[in-house]
């Protein structure tokens, strides 16, 4: 059986954390060029150009992109023919975390207790670790440093079975509208449907990990995501809540099977820094 | 000359400004309730609504670009009536805090989030002048030269979060 190290578990996240808090992927850059083409308003168009600029300096000075550097989201998916030795594998994601966080003078913007006691950890940590174990004897790590501004716009909600479609979008339409300004637009908006309550809301999360703007595979689900993209565009909020033609970059769907009667649906809105990287040991 | 300020003006700003968001606008609350000194006199100053990440050695600060305003809704009015003339932030902001604006002749601008390079080009000295254990929540005094914004709330009531979307929906 193969083996991989905490010690080479660490080094990998440390440096996950670095790089996707400096760098913004080719997608995405590519993605808001063309929204600078397309967007209608002056003021849309001076905000987009300000954040091109922005990803090249970042990129160049290596400093975080956005001063918010998230708590870290961590995907890993670990192959069931991989052994890990010389440490506990969330212990080992979690010093990662720390290292990355101190050594790349990124933000730490966790505290310990949500109400009571409100200290900060100091280092970023705890990371949120999801696992899933797949076939194969690889691991694949993916962190994704998630910013609260856009986060806090986010919200799962139990439809009845019957509501369908329809309501589906006005939830999404309700969420983006309502937030307008405030998560950093232009917006990515990752949607979940189907699983239960707390699978759709991880769906949601998955769906930002896509490449932007890269269309479902199945065509119901492609032809909605289209459909909101175009509708989300009309509400007029643009970039940064400022007025303009570009107020999403792109919706990502996923979906999964669900109980009869059941239609959960959850929005995890992003901002347009939608930062994320992947390494495969 | 704030009377100048228009909503959807891009404006630069140069001089001194403080940097301050959550929880030292709590306990600023807190100190006006008690008849406290608060750190520094907010009659005719701005403040800039941010927390910036660590500064790395040979720069005077981290990134330190906007954070959202609407959470520091529930602490503006109370500073626009002490005097406070202008805030800077991103995102709109609620009814109280439009209209205190408009009372008192104070405006709103809004920083370009997730700009925070950009903008922390424009910020030349940066110290520490209250709540140094918040790390990066204290209140710091900044000084700017050219920090970009646009006017979001003029002191006329005007709102470009209301505007841009009735100009532009379809």
């Amino acid at each position: 059986m193969r083996e991989i190290k905490t010690e080479e578990i660490i080094k990998a996240v440390k440096n996950l954390c670095i790089e996707a808090n400096y760098s913004t992927t080719t997608d995405l850059k590519d993605r808001i060029k063309k929204a600078f083409e397309e967007e209608q308003s002056d003021i849309g168009k001076e905000v987009l150009s300000v954040i091109i600029k922005n990803q090249e300096m970042a990129k160049k000075e290596k400093m975080p992109v956005c001063q918010d550097t998230g708590i870290a989201v961590v995907f890993a998916e670990i192959g069931q023919d991989l052994h890990i030795t010389g440490g506990i594998f969330s212990e080992a994601v979690n010093e990662g975390v720390r290292q990355g966080y101190t050594e790349g003078y990124l933000r730490k913007s966790v505290i310990s207790d949500p109400v009571f006691k409100r200290l900060n950890t100091n280092d970023n940590t705890p990371a949120i670790i999801h696992t899933d174990i797949v076939p194969g004897n690889k691991l694949s790590l993916t962190v994704m440093p998630k910013g609260s501004g856009a986060e806090n716009m986010s919200e799962v909600r139990m439809l009845r079975a019957s509501d369908g479609l329809k309501e589906i979008k006005n939830f999404v339409l309700e969420k983006v509208r309502g937030s307008g300004g405030r998560p950093c637009p232009p917006i990515i908006v990752g949607v979940g449907v189907g699983g239960n309550l707390e699978r759709c809301a991880i769906l949601s999360k998955k769906a930002l990990l896509r490449e932007t703007g890269k269309p479902n595979k199945d065509p119901n689900w492609a032809q909605l995501e289209k459909e909101l993209l175009k509708d989300i565009n009309r509400l007029g909020i643009g970039p940064m809540g400022l007025g303009g033609t570009i107020t999403a970059l792109s919706v990502h769907i996923m979906i999964e099977p669900c109980h009869i009667a059941s239609l959960p649906v959850a929005v995890n809105i992003q901002c347009h820094a939608n930062r994320h990287k992947t390494i495969i040991l | 000359m704030l009377s100048e300020l228009k909503a959807g003006d891009k404006v630069f700003i140069s001089g001194t400004i403080y940097a301050m968001r959550d929880e030292a606008h709590k306990r600023f609350l807190y100190m006006m309730i008690k008849n406290e000194k608060l750190p520094f006199n907010v009659r005719g100053q701005i403040i800039y609504y941010t927390g910036p990440t660590p500064e790395p050695e040979g720069r005077v600060i981290g990134s330190a670009g906007p954070t959202s305003s609407y959470r520091l809704d529930p602490y503006t009015p109370q500073l626009i009536e002490k005097g406070l003339k202008a805030t800077i932030g991103k995102g709109q902001r609620d009814r109280a805090v439009i209209e205190s604006m408009k009372k008192h002749k104070a405006v709103y601008l809004v920083a370009v989030g997730g700009a925070a390079v950009v903008l922390t080009s424009a910020i030349k000295k940066s110290t520490v002048i209250a709540f140094e254990e918040l790390g990066h929540e204290a209140v710091r005094i900044l000084e700017v030269e050219n920090f970009p914004c646009i006017v979001a709330n003029d002191i006329y009531g005007n709102d470009i979060f209301v505007r841009g979307i009735e100009q532009w929906r379809r």
